[in-house]
This record gives structure tokens, sequence and C-alpha cells, in this order.
């Protein structure tokens, strides 16, 4: 499930150790912060009333969770369904457990029950968003982590198969928190009719494509056929009991019945040690880490998705988004939109220079076309000029002609009337 | 959705509780541990000295395996940093080790940069893991973590004090990363030299307020060891991968004409002291330290350098959606802010062109009607000129007409003279 990833640097070798180094030392190391650290678990029961939640969680623990002082919800009168959290710390053999219980008092128990398992989302989901933000803040202290690590889901012993709101339950949590199914009250079921009923149940979980939580094979090939077993018995059938009884000169938590003793702890009357053995023994750990690798991780990138893309996530580039955290992806945005603006910038500034080369042209034709002018006139003028001073010329020719002529003629006149006059007075006087 | 809109009955105190019996978790510390195992583990360590001082002989010697590597040379430009990966195995243990070595530190004239190369290498690797760390899908449990773990800093067993050199880098690197200092070659040092060495060495790193890395002493299964191996900082160490002879054991050791320099001999030297603390001991400490410490701080001021606040001006703290969201429409408003400047800036640009543009046309017609006006006056000068010339015309030809007409007129008379004469005389 877990695996480690091709490494991409260079030259790595597989080396085979000479002689003592130490760092085969390091599990401990780890063994022992983990011993002060403290472990945390938040375990959750959902189920109808009167199923033997309580009863269940305290054979587990060996230990009253729900007792005279500190009553269970069971014993409180609830209206809607609830939520209730109970903490406690146990210790064993120098381990501390800070355990959670959550229980869900009402569940199932009003007569319409659509959407009860509202609470319960939402529960959960409130723990991942506190776990988020914890993490998310700017200073960080050592985050408590108080996300539901497993939900027992408690289905009643019909002997049929499972109730419409088991399926609808589980359909709605399967992705938000690890389920594992148990079969409640497992002791009014021989063990003929509780095959019958476990098979069935399997069938209609892989009918309804329900994903519970499954057990991650192991290198150890013994572990792995253990594994196998206990996945044969799922779901888990199991008994509880808060009442130490004596059979066989030997003390058991047992159901006293005329009949008998149904042992909680005997292998072949239910399958409580082996739920014990896996929840706590075994894959308690595991739990933590499905839930904090796959169902946080799921709420997280859920949650960051619809922050960064504004609810409208473009179905084409979402990939490419995930894989950046929502600063990256605004920085690629940032650098679109600066892309974007010089594109824009040399469109507008390539209409722009058009534009003025334009009104450039324009400007230069109508200079030309004034100088044109200009000059055409100009030179319309300057022949209107010569011509005047061809006529003028031409006139003060005739005018000289004719006055020199008029100067002959006057002369001719004056020598004419001199000639006149001299005759005159000649005697030619009559 | 906060837990007090569900009806949710919380009850925070918690309270201790007898088992009946044995329940079984106290397997838990064994099912992480497993876990860790399979998984593997990874450690980075930066060893920061001179050239020839020997970072990868030891090496060599700590993990009793020949790295490969070529002798670095003396004439680098600057300070590289030389990563690379092996992947060890030692009984059940599975270790993925980085050695980084810093290629020509102390070799240049000025060294005035030599430390910035390894800083910004750490930093990076801050970086990465910050960015991965941020990603909406992400995968940080196969993550391969190349944060440095620890820094080995060799210091040249010159006898006397620290070089400046050395002052200045550890002083740039405390607050960074893990540093343990080592005396290198500590076979030329004489047993008594040694101990005012180190002595001298602790001072100054005290009076220069070089925080060094601390072996923890609260958990009470090392506090005695780890408390009394901070005595002995720094280790004076010496590498070597040859073995030599001694008595009827092959040791690791290193042969003078003068006598054999047992590595693994405590009375020679704090090899051995060195490769306890750092790792049969300290190891899973310095991971820790390393993350949630100096990574810590990286990531708070990188954060903070971004803009991001845990609470806001009145102390309410924010979701992370919150902040998510206030910078993105921060983010968003200054996209649009800048698109707004463009085009703004455009808009004048095309103000100013058209008034100029105006001008030029508004002196082109100022021209225009220059000329016409000019012209207008050439055409009355003509004009005058021309009536002038009419009027003169006019006037010569009256003049003519009269002249001719009293020619006329005296060659009438005069005609009518001759006449009268010829009249007369008849």
């Amino acid at each position: 499930m877990i695996e480690r990833p091709e490494s991409a640097v260079a030259s790595i070798a597989q080396r085979n150790l000479e002689g003592y180094v130490g760092f085969a030392n390091l599990p401990n190391q780890v063994y022992r912060k983990s011993v002060k650290r403290g472990f945390e678990f938040t375990l959750m029961v959902v189920g109808e009333s009167g199923l033997g939640k309580s009863t269940l969680i305290n054979s587990l623990f060996l230990t009253d969770l729900y007792s005279k002082d500190y009553p269970g919800p069971s014993l409180r009168i609830k209206k809607t369904v609830q939520v209730e959290q109970s903490k406690v710390l146990v210790k064993e053999g120098g381990v501390q457990l800070t355990l959670t219980i959550v229980d869900t008092p009402g569940f199932g128990d009003a007569v319409d029950n659509s959407n009860c398992w509202q609470p319960v989302i939402n529960y959960i989901d409130s723990k991942c968003e506190d776990f988020l933000n914890a993490e998310s803040r700017v200073n960080r202290r050592l985050m408590p982590d108080n996300r539901v690590h497993c939900c027992l889901y408690f289905i009643a012993p019909s002997g049929h198969g499972l109730k419409p709101l088991d399926i609808e339950f589980m359909k709605r949590l399967h992705d938000k928190v690890n389920v594992i199914p148990l079969i409640a009250k497992a002791d009014t079921l021989t063990p003929e009719e509780c095959q019958l009923f476990k098979k069935q149940i399997m069938k209609e979980i892989q009918e309804h494509k329900i994903k519970i939580y499954e057990f991650p094979d192991t290198e150890d090939d013994e572990d792995n056929k253990l594994i196998r077993k206990i996945k044969e018995r799922m779901p888990l059938a199991v008994v509880g009991s808060n009442v130490v009884i004596e059979v066989n000169g030997k003390k058991v938590r047992g159901r006293q019945y005329p009949w008998g003793v149904a042992e909680v702890e005997n292998g072949e009357h239910c399958d409580f040690t082996v739920l014990r053995n896996m929840l706590i023994r075994t894959h308690m750990q595991d739990l933590k880490d499905v839930t904090n690798n796959v169902h946080y991780e799921n709420y997280r990138s859920r949650k960051l998705a619809a922050v960064t893309c504004n609810g409208g996530v473009d179905i084409s580039k979402t990939k490419n988004q995930m894989t950046r955290s929502p600063l990256a992806q605004m920085e690629e945005e940032r650098r679109e939109h600066v892309m974007k603006m010089k594109k824009m910038e040399t469109e507008m500034e390539q209409v722009f220079e058009m534009k003025v080369k334009e009104k450039k042209q324009k400007l230069k034709d109508s200079e030309a076309e004034l100088e044109r002018r200009h000059e055409q006139m100009k030179k319309n003028l300057e022949a209107q000029y010569k011509e005047l001073e061809e006529k003028r010329r031409h006139y003060e020719e005739e005018k000289n002609n004719w006055e020199a002529q008029q100067r002959i003629l006057e002369q001719q006149k004056l020598d004419a009337s001199k000639t006149m006059e001299k005759n005159k007075k000649k005697g030619k006087i009559f | 959705m906060a837990a007090t809109d569900v009806d949710t009955f919380v009850n925070d105190v918690t309270r201790s509780l007898e088992l009946g019996g044995h329940v079984g978790f106290d397997s838990l510390p064994d099912q992480l541990v497993s876990k860790s195992v399979t998984q593997g583990f990874c450690f980075n360590i930066l060893c920061v000295g001179e050239t020839g001082i020997g970072k990868s002989t030891l090496m060599n010697t700590l993990f009793n395996t020949l790295f490969e590597d070529e002798e670095a040379s003396h004439y680098q430009n600057g300070v590289y940093l030389r990563p690379k990966t092996y992947d060890l195995k030692e009984s059940n243990v599975q270790l993925k080790l980085t050695v980084v070595d810093t290629v020509g530190f102390g070799d240049q004239i000025n060294k005035d940069e030599s430390y910035k190369p390894i800083v910004d290498y750490i930093d990076n690797q801050f970086e990465t893991y910050l960015q991965e760390e941020m990603k909406i899908k992400r995968s940080l449990y196969n993550y391969h973590d190349t944060r440095i773990h620890i820094c080995l800093y060799f210091i040249a067993p010159t006898g006397h004090s620290l070089k400046s050199l050395d002052l200045v880098t550890m002083k740039k690197l405390d607050s960074k990363v893990n540093i343990i200092p080592i005396i290198a070659k500590a076979d030329t040092i004489s047993k008594s030299e040694l101990h005012k060495f180190k002595i001298k060495i602790m001072s100054e790193l005290v009076s220069n307020g070089v925080q060094i890395y601390q072996f923890p002493t609260e958990d009470e299964a090392v506090t005695e060891i780890n408390s009394s191996m901070n005595a002995h900082l720094p280790f004076a160490v010496v590498g070597s991968l040859e073995e030599v002879k001694v008595g009827n054991k092959m040791v690791k050791a290193r042969l003078y004409p003068w006598g054999t320099v047992q590595v693994e001999n405590e009375s020679h030297c704090d090899f051995v002291k060195l490769r306890e603390m750092l790792l049969r001991v300290n190891m899973e400490d310095l991971r820790e330290q390393t993350h949630a410490r100096h990574y810590e701080l990286y990531r708070r001021c990188k954060l903070e350098e971004m803009g991001f606040k845990d609470t806001d001006p009145d102390s309410q703290p924010f979701s992370l959606q919150e902040t998510y969201e206030a910078k993105r429409k921060e983010f968003l408003g200054d996209l649009q802010h800048k698109e707004e400047e463009m085009r703004q800036m455009f808009v004048n640009k095309v103000k100013e062109t058209e008034a100029e543009l105006k001008e030029k046309e508004r002196e082109l017609h100022e021209r225009f009607e220059q000329l016409k006006r000019m012209h207008q006056e050439e055409k009355r000068n003509l004009e005058e000129k021309r009536r002038d010339l009419e009027e003169e015309m006019n006037a010569f030809n009256r003049r003519k007409v009269a002249a001719e007409t009293l020619m006329g007129q005296s060659m009438q008379g005069s005609s009518q003279q001759i006449r009268k004469d010829k009249e007369k005389k008849n």
C-alpha cells in the first residue's frame, strides 16, 4: 500500500556494510520516542440503540467506559441523532493511549431516518477541518490528532441481509472514514445462520460497491495467512459483556443463559477476539495511517480545490491544478495573465501604430496636395504675370512707335506750317 | 462546520481509567516501528570543511563502506554542493543515506560568499518540502525527504582557535540545521594541545552566539550518555579504512613510523563517540529536530513573507479557507488593477498622439491659409497692374484716337486750306 518511490537521484547504489555501523538501532530510537509521546486513537461506534455498542466498548478495552458515574448515551433521553464524545486515558505496559470514543445515540431510532447520517458526517468533517486548520497555521505546534480513525458499524442480527439504512450509511461514509461492519449480538445466531448472514452481507456490500476497511498485505507470509483468515470471517460477529462469570474454574467475560454461557473471548462462540486483535493489537496504527494518508488527504484536496478554483473547476486543467499548491496555482495564473496582457499590449500597440501611420500618411498627402496646388497657382500667376509683361511691352512698343510717329508727324506739321507761314509771308497774300 | 453546529455532546475532560486486564495496545509502538521499518528511513548528512580535510574519508569510516568519490581539486571558482545518495542496509533496517559534500569550500581567495551556496542548498531542500506540503494533491508519505538532518562542520586542526570563516559560516547555518563541530585529522594534535583547543573552540562558539546541536537529555534512557557526550564536544576524529594488525586483530588505523593511530580506540580519538551519538543514539532526534524546529522556522518565515497571518487584526483566528480566499481576492484584484493600468496608459498615449497630430493638422491648415492669403494678395497686385495697364492703354488709345482725329481734322483743315488756297488760287 505504501510504496517507496523510484529515486531520481543519480549514483544510488545498494551497499552491504562490512562491520558494525549502528543505524540498525534507529527503530529502537523511534520506539522510545513514540512511547514518550504517547498515542491517540478515536473510535466511533454507530448503530441503532440496543445493539450493545456500549457493552462492546467496555469489553474491548476491559474497562467501564460507561458506568454509573458516567452513564452511556443509551441511558440518556435523546430526541435527535446526537454525536457524543468521551475521552479517556489508559495506560498499559508503559504505553499511554488517549482514547476518544464517539457514540451516536439516536441513530436509526426515529420513524423517519432520512439524513440521520448527516450529524455523523458533519462530526467527521469538522475534525478534519480542525486538523487542516491546525496544519495550515503559520505558527504550528504539536497538533492533537482528533480525526476519527475507525468507525464500527453495528448491523442488527436479523439474519436476512442489510437494511436500506445500513447500505445508505456505509455508502456515504466509506470514503470519509475507515468503516468496519460488525454483526451485533451475535449470540442470537447459530453458526450456520451466521455464516449465511455474513455471506449475504458481503454480497450486498460488493453489489453496492461499498469500500469497507481492507487489511493491507504484509511481506510476511505468516501474517498474510492470518489476514486471509480474518478476511474470510468478515463481517465480524461480536458479543459483548460487562459481566465476569466463572466457567470451568476460569473467570471469563460472558453472557449467562439458562442453556449455557456465551463466552465473549471464545473464538468458537463469536469473533470478538478477532476484532480486538485486529483493531487494537495489530492494525491500530494502520487505521491511523489510512485515515491520515487517504481519508484526510481526500478531504484536504477537495477543500483546497474548492478554494483555489473558486468553485469553478475546469475539468481540462484539473489535473495540473491538483499537483500544485494553491499558491503555486495563483503564481501560474499570474504568469498566464502577464502573458495575456503582453499579447494584448502588443496587439493594441500594433493597432495604435497602424492608426498613427494612417493619419500621418493622410497629413502627408494633404501637405503634398497643398504644395502642389500652391505650385500650380504660383505657376498660373507667373504665367499671367508674363502675359501681362508681354502685353505691356507690346503696348509700350506700340506707344513708343506711335509716339515716335507722332513726333515725326508733328515735326512735319511744324515744318509744313512753318513753310506755309513762310509762304504766306512771302507774298502769297491774296 | 464547527462541532457546535451539530447536536454534539463533547466531554473534553480526559479521565484516567484502570484496565481490567490485558487489552493489548501496548503493541502500538511495535506496530509503529514495524511500519517505519517497512517504509525505510532517510538520513541526510552535510559535510562542511576545507578541501582535503578528510570529509570523504570520515564518511567512509563512519559507514564502513567505500563511497565512490573523486578527489576534489583546489581550483574551484566557488563553493558548490555535491549530493550523493546511497541505499544502505543493516540487519533489517533500510537507510537511504544522502551525503552532501561542499566542494571548494575555503579554497578561494575571497571567501565572503562561501557560506551562500550552503545556505541556499539547505533552504532549497526546505522549499521543496514546503511546496510538496502545500500542494492540493500531495503524497507526503512516500516523499523522499532531502532536508539536511545534520551538518558536520570540520575544523582544521591548527590547535589555536577557530578561523573567522568557520565562525561566519557556522553563525549563518546554526538556525537552519543541526551542527556538530568536529576537529578533523585529530592525529596531528597532542593530547594536551587538544584539550586546550577544545576549550578554546567551545568558548569561541559561545561568545559568538553560535548554536550547535546539543544531545537531548530529557529522555531518561539517554540522559546520562548524552550529557557526558555533550561535554566532549567538539569531537576530535580520525578517519581511515585501511586495516592494520594490532595484537591479533585487524583494526582500522593509520600507520605512522612512531606508532599506530587506531580509529576505534577511544583513547586515541573520539570517533567512536561520534558514531555513537550520530547513528546509534540520536539519529531519530536529529530527524525530529530538523522537522519540528528548523523546518518550521523556515516555513514560518516563508509564510509570513507571503503575507499569511494566523489571526486577523481582531485576533480572530483565520481558517485556512478564509486565508486562501482573501489571498485569492487580493490576487484577482491585483490582476485587474494591472489590466486597468495598462488600458489607462494606452488611453493616455492615444490622447497624446491625437493632440500631436491635431497640432500638426492645425499648422498645416494655417500654412494653407497663409499661402492662400499670399496668393490672394499676389492676384490683387496682378489685377491692379492689369488695370493700370488697361487704363494706360485706354488712355493711349484715347490719345491715339484724339490725335488721329486731330490729325484728321488738321489734315482736313490743311487739306481744306490747301483746297481753299487752291480755290483762291484758282
